[in-house]
This record gives structure tokens, sequence and C-alpha cells, in this order.
């Protein structure tokens, strides 16, 4: 989103680094994501951009082994600072995971899980509110709106990542973090879930890590080149995509290696 | 002799094996392809020194002892002895032969001990004899008979699958021969006493039958509330249910704690221990209830004004719950620790805390395992036998009074067949009718909690 014609920056990270032990995994990351926008990261399996998006939620925290360096910014506040409240960054930041991971339980408590965490329902009125807006934003509303009481491990590949990203948007986040989403899923599951994408940008900015070059061109409006844990090159996705700047980056993409 | 022999013939396998193998090189240095890896024509000339000396001792085994018997006896024929007397002779033979006979010794036995042990010394070597020149000469012929293009792997395979087959056989046959044994001595309990007598009856009293004279005739109005089973089912579930109020809460917390919140270095310590618990013989249980536990509960009670017995169910079942702990929390910990870690993320991602993860989403994905894990518990605590005995007492009293004392299924078993039993009673027949329904009541425990387990294993996979 543009004011003034300047672009707002939602998340600004500043030297971060990453340690799995003794190995370092991410080295000095600066990068700016902007708001209402969807950034792409890519490259090379194992080059941390998987761990970098981890660490915006601070998922990582659930690492033993694993320590963050350096400031991530978050609506003016570090989220690396001893003061922040994991459980309220994490409802600000919602993520979907690589495989579709719902909870053994029904439809309906998988969307009302997060709500329920954070007391945002006073009512079951209001409860069946946000568990139908959820799944319509998912664009699942109408496959499921019948069997709302039936295990949400019964739905097909597709519907259960749209139900993992309904559970994510029930808590309102303003930044969706989503890990390869759709490295599990068919072609047709992984073109609605990308129209969707494309959709929920209005509302939330969304970082999505993807293995696979179209859809980083297809879904984002800014990439991130991460090789080795560094981060290589970013900007808007047009310029890296059509003139890298860096030898690499036009590897990559060209497909030369990775 | 017979131990030479063994070692003898193993000797004899290694050598074949070695043989097998070297006829195989022989045969590969010529340039010729074998069927099969060298060690298969090893194995295979192995097999078949093996064979045919298992077939020769076992056939030996079951006719030396008869032949024997039949030429000592022959001296006796036509002497107009009872069936009953000549085997008197041929033990008294076989005792004087061993030099335990203390009885009087007539010559006509001395002569009888003499032929008898000449007789073994015989057998033996011959046996010897046999044995080894059958394995020689079916090692020769399978030695001769092995070229480059026999086969050999297939027979080798199909003698191990053969010993395989065996093994479980044995140990499947076991199992229908004990439950059969069970089955046929609870039908003669049950022809003396009337099974509602038995199912519905509230008094047992069993040593109301040992003071029948096994010489009287059995009298089933003797019987009649004697073998009332109510007390002790009763009691077995009662103590059963203390192990459990005990076992549950505390397995399952350290199991959680286990698998979500201790760190990798405690975990590596602290299961093992735990589990050691499960390795303590319950004798030692026992005696920890009877000697510690039951007093201290009899000191407490009684500083309260409470009158408690120095043997109590509490006692018993607070003790057995110890037992079990391990058995729970161990189990458990494997069933949550093979929750996928997708889903701890997917919670943890959403917000949750550790424990609202564990509440609401780990917890739910693992209960059928850890009811599985409750149910096997449940059946070791209603097959539990030795704590009872020791720190309930063995008076089975029909009472919901935990302070009191109270017998269950396997103690009063033990009480039964204690001492002097005679066969065909129907006091020894009540330990089967017992043994009976304690085995129905584990097979149903075990066969609900491994459809349980099998149900959530089929969840994940």
């Amino acid at each position: 989103m543009k004011k003034n014609g300047v672009k707002m920056i939602k998340i600004n990270s500043k030297n971060v680094d990453v340690y799995y032990g003794k190995k370092q995994a991410l080295f000095n990351i600066n990068l700016d994501i902007e708001e209402n926008q969807v950034t792409a990261l890519i490259g090379p399996s194992g080059c941390g951009k998987s761990t970098f998006l981890r660490c915006l939620n601070r998922m990582n925290d659930v690492i033993d082994i694993c320590r963050v360096k350096g400031q991530i910014i978050i609506n003016d506040f570090d989220i690396n600072d001893k003061s922040c409240d994991v459980v309220r960054l994490r409802e600000k930041i919602g993520m979907v995971f690589q495989k579709p991971n719902p909870f053994p339980k029904t439809i309906y408590e998988n969307i009302s899980y997060g709500p329920t965490i954070h007391g945002m329902a006073q009512s079951k009125s209001e409860m069946d509110e946000i568990v139908e807006t959820s799944l319509k934003k998912a664009a699942l509303w109408e496959e499921v709106k019948d069997r709302l009481h039936e295990p949400g491990t019964g739905l097909s590949g597709g519907q259960q990542q749209r139900l993992c990203i309904a559970r994510a948007i029930s808590v309102k986040p303003e930044v969706i973090l989503m890990d390869e989403p759709c490295s599990a899923l068919d072609p047709i599951a992984t073109a609605q879930i990308e129209e969707l994408i494309d959709e929920l940008k209005k509302d939330h900015t969304i970082i999505i890590v993807t293995h696979s070059m179209a859809q980083a061109a297809r879904v984002s409006q800014n990439t991130g080149f991460f090789h080795l844990g560094e981060l290589i090159e970013h900007g808007s996705t047009d310029k890296i995509f059509k003139n890298p700047e860096n030898k690499k980056t036009q590897d990559y993409i060209t497909g030369r290696f990775g | 002799m017979n131990l030479i022999l063994f070692i003898f013939i193993v000797l004899l396998g290694f050598t074949s094996y070695y043989f097998g193998r070297r006829k195989a090189y022989t045969i590969q240095s010529t340039n010729k392809r074998l069927t099969a890896l060298p060690q298969f024509y090893g194995y295979y000339l192995a097999i078949w020194c093996a064979i045919p000396a298992f077939i020769i001792f076992s056939l030996w085994a079951i006719f030396e002892p008869t032949i024997v018997k039949l030429l000592i006896l022959s001296d006796y024929s036509n002497q107009g002895y009872l069936d009953d007397e000549l085997n008197l002779i041929y033990e008294k033979t076989k005792a004087l032969s061993r030099g335990q006979f203390t009885g009087e010794i007539t010559p006509f036995i001395e002569a009888s001990a003499e032929k008898y042990l000449s007789l073994r010394s015989i057998a033996q070597s011959s046996k010897a004899v046999i044995v080894l020149s059958i394995i020689i000469a079916s090692v020769a012929y399978a030695y001769k008979k092995i070229s480059s293009n026999s086969r050999t792997r297939e027979p080798v395979e199909k003698f191990l699958k053969a010993v395989l087959f065996t093994a479980s056989l044995a140990a499947i046959l076991t199992t229908v021969g004990i439950v059969f044994s069970l089955i046929f001595q609870t039908i003669d309990f049950f022809k003396v006493i009337p099974l509602f007598d038995f199912v519905f009856g509230t008094h047992w009293y069993p040593a109301k039958a040992f003071v029948r004279d096994s010489s009287e005739a059995l009298d089933p109005t003797m019987y009649s509330d004697t073998f009332g089973a109510v007390p002790i089912f009763a009691g077995t579930f009662f103590i059963a249910f203390i192990a459990m109020c005990v076992a549950i809460p505390i397995g399952l917390m350290s199991g959680i704690y286990l698998a979500e919140y201790a760190s990798v270095k405690v975990r590596q310590y602290a299961k093992p221990l735990i589990e050691i618990l499960a390795g303590i013989p319950t004798v030692v249980y026992g005696f920890f209830a009877a000697l510690t536990v039951g007093p201290f509960l009899k000191e407490i009670g009684n500083s309260m004004g409470l009158d408690v017995s120095a043997e109590s169910a509490l006692a018993a079942g607070g003790v057995m719950g110890i037992m079990i702990i391990p058995f729970i929390s161990s189990l458990s910990d494997d069933v949550i620790t093979s929750v996928p870690q997708s889903l701890r993320d997917g919670s943890y991602a959403m917000g949750a805390t550790k424990s609202e993860t564990i509440k609401k989403v780990i917890f739910p994905a693992a209960l059928p395992g850890i009811v599985g894990s409750i149910l096997l518990g449940v059946s070791r605590a209603i097959g539990e036998t030795m704590i009872v005995v020791m720190a309930s007492g063995l008076a089975a009293n029909l009472t919901l009074n935990p302070l009191e004392s109270t017998s269950t299924i396997t103690a009063q078993i033990v009480v039964i067949l204690i001492g002097d039993q005679a066969f065909g009673d129907p006091k020894t027949q009540a330990a089967f009718a017992l043994g009976m329904s304690l085995f129905l009541v584990t097979l149903c425990l075990n066969i609900v909690a491994l459809r349980v387990v099998k149900k959530y294993r089929e969840k994940y996979e």
C-alpha cells in the first residue's frame, strides 16, 4: 500500500544472525518487508529462507539449540526483546506450514482454536461468525459448511491446507508467514491457494517461502534471494526476475544451480 | 556320554559346513558360476548333518526305555505277575541300578539290575555308533551330490523357515495347552459347584473344603456357601482401582513431563530410572508394602483415631500403583512423542502456550494410545499376586473400606494351591475356575487395549 507515494514497511530486520548450536545458519540479514504486499523468499534448499521465516514469529524458540541475534522490528517493536510476549506476537503473525497440519479435531474446532486461546469471542454466536468469515476468506466455506463438525483430517490435501489458512486468519493476524504452502499439493489445489494469497494481501502482509520460481513470479510483488545463509539480493519481483544485479541470482533464476 | 556325543555331532556339523564351503570354492576356482554363495553350500551340508542326528536322537528317546523295559520284564513273564506288580519290579530294578534302592534285595532283582545296566550301556554305545555312521553317510552323500548347478540356497532357506515356524508353533501350542487344561478343570469344577453359586455367591471360604477326608465320597451339599466368588472379584477390582488411582495420575504426568518438558539430558537419565521400577521383582514390592507401607498407614490411622488394619487394601493397592507407574509413564511418553511435531508447531504458531498445546492438541491426539497403556496397566493390576498375598491378607472380606483387608483372585489361587492338594478335588479345581475367570478378564482387557492402540497407529501412518 502506498501512502503519499512511500511504501509502508511492516517488518524491518537488522543484522539478523541465527545459529544452530555452533553452526551459523544465517549471516547478517537485513530485509524490509512491505505492508500488504506478498514477499517471496527463494533460494536453494538449506539456504536459510525457512529459518528466517521462523525468526519472524519466534518459532525458533521451540528448537533448543537455536539462537537468534539482531533486531526484528514489527510495529516499532523489537520482537527479540525480552519484554516481547510470544503469545501476543504469534496472534499478530500467523503461519501456514509446508504440510497441511490440521489438528485431529473437527473443522469447526480447528478454526475456533486460536480465537478461544486468545479469548476473542464472548459467545457461541460470535464464535460461529468468526468460523464462518475465516472459512469464507479461505474460500473453503462452500465446501465444508454442511460438515463443520466432521474431522478436519478427513478433507483432501488442498482443502486441509485452506483449512490451515483459515485457522491462521481466524485470529486476524497482520502478517501471514507461509512456508512452502503448496509443496504437498497438486497443481489445481496450488492454483486455488495462489488465488487465495492474492486475495489475502488486501488485509494481511504475506511472506511466502517457495521453491517454485514460477510461483514466486506469479504471486509476489517483492522477492528476496537467499544463498548459503546470506541474503544475496532483494527488491521488486519484476526487477529480480528480469534484471538481477547479482550473478548468483541470475544463475539461480535461469536454473543454472539450485 | 550323551554330552560327549552331542559335542561330537556339533563339531561334525561345523566340519561339514567347512567342507561344503571348500567344495564350493573349488568349483568356483574352475571358473564355473555357482548357483548360490559358497556359505550356502556349507549350511546345506551342516543341515544334512543336523537333521538325521535330530531324528535318531528323538526316535531313540522315544523307544529306548520301552524296549529296555520289555527286555527286563521278559524274564518275569509266565510267572503270573500282574501288570502293577511288573511295573513295581521294573521300578525297583531301576532304583537298585542307580544305587538308590533301600528295601530288601532279592537275587532276582539284583540280576535284573545288572541286566538293566548292561542293556543301557549297549544302548548307549550302539546309539553313538548308529548316529555317527548315519551322519557321516548322509553328509558324504550330500557332499558328493553338490555340484556347480545343484540347488543349495532354496533348501537352506526352507530349513530356516521351518525352524522359525517350529519355534512359533511351540509358543502357540503351549498357550493352547494351558487354556485347555484350564477349561477342562473348570468344567469339572462346575459339575460339583453350580455356576450360579460361584458367580453370585457372597461367601468365599475355601478352608471349609480343606477339612474333607479324601477317602470319603464327594458330597456336593457340603460345599454350598463355600465358593461364592463375589467377595474376591470385588476385592480384585477394588485393589486394582486403588492401584490405578495412584498409577494413572503419576504415570501420566511423568509421561507428559518426559515427553514435552524434560530436556534431552534429563530424559536420558530419568526414563531409564523410571523403567528400573518395572524391573523390581514384585515380591520386593510385596514386602515393602507389608513391612513398611502397611504399618506406616496403621500408625497414621491410629494417630487420627481410625481403625486401620496392618494388612489393608490401601497398602496393597498403593504399592501396586507404584509398581504400575513405569508402564503408564513409559508407554504414554512413547505415544506422546510419536504425535507429529507439525501439530505442535501448528499450535505454537497460533500463539498457544505449551500447556494449552498439550491439553488441547497433543493429549487428544495421543488419547487412544494413552487409553491403551492404561488398560495394559489395569490388566497387570488385576493379575498381580505377590503384593496382595503379602500386604492385604488372605481373608476374602466383602468390603469397600480401603482400610480393611480384602483378598483378590490371584491371592486366593495361592491360598488354595499352597500345601497338599488332591487332583479332582473341588478345592483344587476352584483354583482353575478362578484362573479361568482371571484369564478371561485380562484377555478382554488386552484385546480392547490392542484394538485401541492399533486404531491410534492407523491415524498417523
